[in-house]
């Protein structure tokens, strides 16, 4: 039990031998076996540029379900592996934002689409990962696909909320429309391992950014099911990255990353936030702070969880002028 | 018809019909009278409504950059003060401003505007005694449009529940407000209208050398009759400066200035849940397509690059010529150069006045010495330079590369850097082939192109047929290491404010 409530900071190393001895992998990561027949079982890879390759370092990390069940090996991503992310994403940028809205717009309608397909699927593991009842992963599960719902519908909308058509002073048209900042990170939050992440994940990819997500480090497996899902919405391959592994060792790589635009650490440790804040600063990033208070009692089932406002996070305002004249 | 003789070799006329080299305009002096304007010899800090000496007393001189003559001492504040001044402000947010309805912030707001449209030309003639800029640009750009932003700004006091719906905007508190010497009390307008009208209290922190047109500003905050500690402006260095954006009291930052101090001071409160707003660097692009109205585009290029001696953050100071019209563009730019006149920033015929520093001179030396190091080839019109003074002749490259220093860092000075292209991608790659990304212009009659360019372009100001424009109605600020947040319109307003109201932690 001490092993799944582990810190990001804190090693748990006693605990993991003598788990890792006494149970085999659990059965959320793939069929069960049945009478004689031998359940598969799933390879929980990183996702980069559409692809599914197993972290560079060729490691792994256990795994552990609410109840300390040993429910898989995990890819312990490095800072290669988010360079390469970094690099897919930045490939992917220019189409992805080039997209007109009603086609993103599809696109993510159609990611809710297929997670209502796999429903089942998210609601095991997102009970395993956060040991929480049946009905309670149901609503947890319904209200991220809700979500995608929700976002889509924004795509084509909300340039119209933040942008602007300016009055000025003088014979010249002018105004202002938001554009994608570009390649955002994002450090999912530690807990909510799928509704938190979709809350944070849609807003930045709704406008056209392409991201690249730290992860859940202790829950990450329902994140690696909706790359998975992501991998078959029409999302084009690079414009979400997924890696997973141990966040002290990653974190401060996105953060410090001059090729990253934007960091999302509203699901980093309060604790981290300050240093986050300040590797950014080396290409002025475009930074969200945790809540001051932490995530422990937010809310994410809420409806202020989800706002135009968060896609205004990573937009950037661009405004033009031309003269009038005959 | 076909070409049977060689044109006469001559050299190519310019838009007047004139050889380059030959000025035709002379003028007669037409100096700014400077009779009506008093600049007392020495300014305390302004906190609380009352101007006093700096605890310990000390203080610094101020100088013309045009003359090199002293004009007055400012206080040198110290850490003391910094504190005294936010606790003046954190009283009057507390005690009056927070309290205030905002019709009542509104028409404290609309006041300062009359009042600075009233004293117009004792600002002009200040401003460019104390910062160098041409009396034709303080008079009909700076204040003109630093009293508009308070018009602008005062009438959404009032109405900030119509500007961010369902987000409950709150005050944010006290604002601490750095701001450079490129347009000192245009810059205090950007910063200091949009944070009272939002129900902040203010610090203003003018740059160490053009403090003169803020502690004037101050005696309007006086004739307003603004409650004491609403408005606080205190002088000093470049630490002071980052005395007052690290106090812990301090709400808000927003800081206008080069990136590495941008930096410097975001890694400062980095932790603090200070919002903050950062304005700075740039290398803008001006791309000329062929099929640009060519003797507009010089115009265009020349208000880009040597408008307030290319002391500007959006300067157009990367020219991109297409290929085809490179030679008779480049023959009308280096001919309409000749005509631009250098000196008095006082006279009203004066284009280019006087660099505002010494040490920005010697930075635009250095860098002008890179450039010709580095294999570009320079051109200057042979104009006359004042005897005294901080004055540098306008200057263009060509032949550079984009590796070239001279192509890469912000000068901020009088200095066009000319690079060609063939094609709209190449010139969309080049253009954006530079950590800045705060403006950039496009050239070009024909209609869907402009909005390719515009679209591509990773810049947070793009102007099309024309460049730097600017007004209070209109959103301003950088991409990429350019800053973050805007200023100026309803963006302009909510870098202060709280809109925390719907699970959103900033602007």
């Amino acid at each position: 039990m001490a092993a799944r409530r582990a810190s990001s900071t804190k090693p748990r190393r006693a605990s993991v031998v003598e788990q890792r001895a006494a149970q085999p992998l659990a059965t959320t990561n793939g069929a069960p076996s049945r009478g004689d027949r031998i359940g598969v079982r799933k390879t929980y890879k990183l996702y980069i540029g559409g692809a599914f390759p197993r972290t560079e370092s060729g490691r792994a990390f256990e795994v552990f379900g609410a109840k300390g069940e040993l429910l898989a090996n995990a890819s312990r991503g490095t800072r290669k592996d988010i360079r390469e992310a970094v690099r897919a994403a930045r490939n992917a940028f220019p189409a992805w934002a080039g997209k007109t809205a009603y086609n993103r717009s599809q696109i993510l309608y159609r990611i809710a689409e297929l997670m209502e397909g796999r429903r089942d699927q998210f609601v095991a593991e997102v009970m395993a990962a956060e040991g929480i009842a049946r009905g309670r992963a149901g609503r947890t599960v319904d209200a991220a696909i809700d979500r995608w719902v929700w976002y889509a519908g924004w795509a084509d909308k909300y340039p119209q909320l933040i942008g602007t058509v300016n009055p000025v002073a003088g014979p010249y048209f002018n105004f202002s429309v938001p554009e994608p900042t570009g390649v955002v990170g994002i450090i999912a939050p530690e807990d909510s391992s799928l509704l938190g992440l979709v809350s944070r994940l849609a807003p930045a990819i709704v406008s056209g950014n392409a991201v690249v997500v730290i992860a859940s480090e202790t829950r990450p497996l329902p994140a690696v099911t909706l790359s998975e899902v992501l991998a078959t919405s029409d999302v084009p391959g690079g414009v979400v990255n997924l890696i997973t592994g141990l966040r002290r060792e990653l974190v401060g790589h996105l953060a410090g990353h001059m090729d990253v635009n934007g960091l999302d650490a509203f699901g980093a440790a309060p604790g981290d936030a300050a240093s986050l804040e300040e590797v950014a600063v080396e290409n002025v990033k475009r930074f969200v702070r945790p809540p001051s208070a932490g995530l422990a009692r937010y809310d994410w089932m809420a409806d202020s969880a989800q706002s135009p406002y968060l896609i205004g996070e990573f937009v950037e305002i661009k405004t033009v002028w031309h003269p009038i004249g005959a | 018809m076909t070409l049977t003789k060689k044109p006469e070799s001559r050299p190519a006329p310019n838009s007047w019909g004139l050889a380059s080299g030959e000025n035709p305009w002379e003028y007669a002096p037409a100096p700014e009278a400077t009779d009506h304007i008093r600049i007392e010899p020495e300014y305390g800090l302004f906190i609380g409504n009352e101007f006093a000496p700096s605890k310990p007393r000390k203080s610094f001189t101020v100088i013309n950059p045009a003359t090199e003559e002293p004009l007055a001492k400012v206080a040198h504040a110290s850490k003391a003060d910094v504190h005294r001044a936010v606790g003046s402000a954190r009283e009057a947010h507390r005690s009056v401003w927070s309290k205030l309805p905002g019709r009542e912030r509104a028409k404290y707001l609309y006041r300062i505007a009359r009042i600075m449209q009233e004293r117009a030309r004792e600002f002009a003639v200040v401003e460019s005694m104390n910062s160098g800029k041409p009396i034709k640009e303080s008079r009909d750009v700076d204040v003109p449009l630093a009293a508009a932003h308070f018009f602008y700004y005062a009438g959404w006091a009032d109405k900030l529940e119509y500007a961010f719906p369902n987000r409950e905007p709150r005050s944010l508190g006290v604002a601490a407000q750095v701001i450079p010497w490129n347009f000192p009390l245009l810059m205090l307008a950007w910063k200091i209208a949009p944070a009272l009208a939002a129900g902040n209290t203010v610090i203003l922190k003018p740059a160490s050398t053009t403090p003169l047109t803020a502690y004037l500003f101050a005696d309007v905050v006086r004739q307003a009759d603004l409650p004491p500690g609403v408005v606080n402006i205190i002088t000093g260095p470049g630490e002071i400066g980052m005395e007052l954006v690290t106090h812990p009291d301090v709400n808000k930052v927003a800081f206008t200035g080069s990136t590495a101090v941008g930096k410097m001071i975001a890694r400062a409160i980095a932790g603090t849940g200070k919002k903050v707003t950062l304005e700075l660097g740039g290398k803008a692009a001006n791309i000329v397509f062929d099929d640009a109205p060519l003797d507009q585009a010089i115009e265009g290029i020349i208000n880009g690059i040597y408008f307030n001696q290319g002391e500007v953050c959006c300067a157009g100071s990367r020219l991109f010529v297409q290929e085809s019209v490179y030679e008779p563009l480049i023959d009308k730019l280096k001919a309409r150069l000749g005509t631009l006149r250098v000196g008095d920033p006082l006279d009203k015929n004066t284009d280019i006045g006087a660099i505002n520093s010494a040490g920005q001179l010697a930075k635009v030396q250095e860098l002008v010495e890179s450039g010709i190091a580095e294999g570009a080839e320079i051109f200057q019109p042979d104009c006359q330079l004042p005897a005294r003074g901080f004055f540098f002749r306008p200057t263009l490259f060509t032949g550079v590369s984009q590796s070239h220093r001279i192509a890469q860092e912000e000068i901020f000075g009088p200095v066009l850097s000319v690079l060609t292209f063939r094609t709209p991608e190449e010139a969309i790659e080049k253009a954006n082939n530079t950590p800045y990304g705060l403006s950039a212009g496009v050239w070009t009659e024909k209609g869907s192109r402009i909005f390719k360019m515009i679209g591509a372009m990773r810049a947070g100001v793009v102007w099309a047929n024309t460049f730097n424009r600017f007004d209070p109605t209109s959103p301003f600020g950088g991409y990429k290491e350019s800053g973050y947040g805007r200023e100026g319109g309803i963006h302009g307003l909510g870098a202060y404010l709280d809109l925390s109201g719907n699970g959103s932690r900033r602007g």
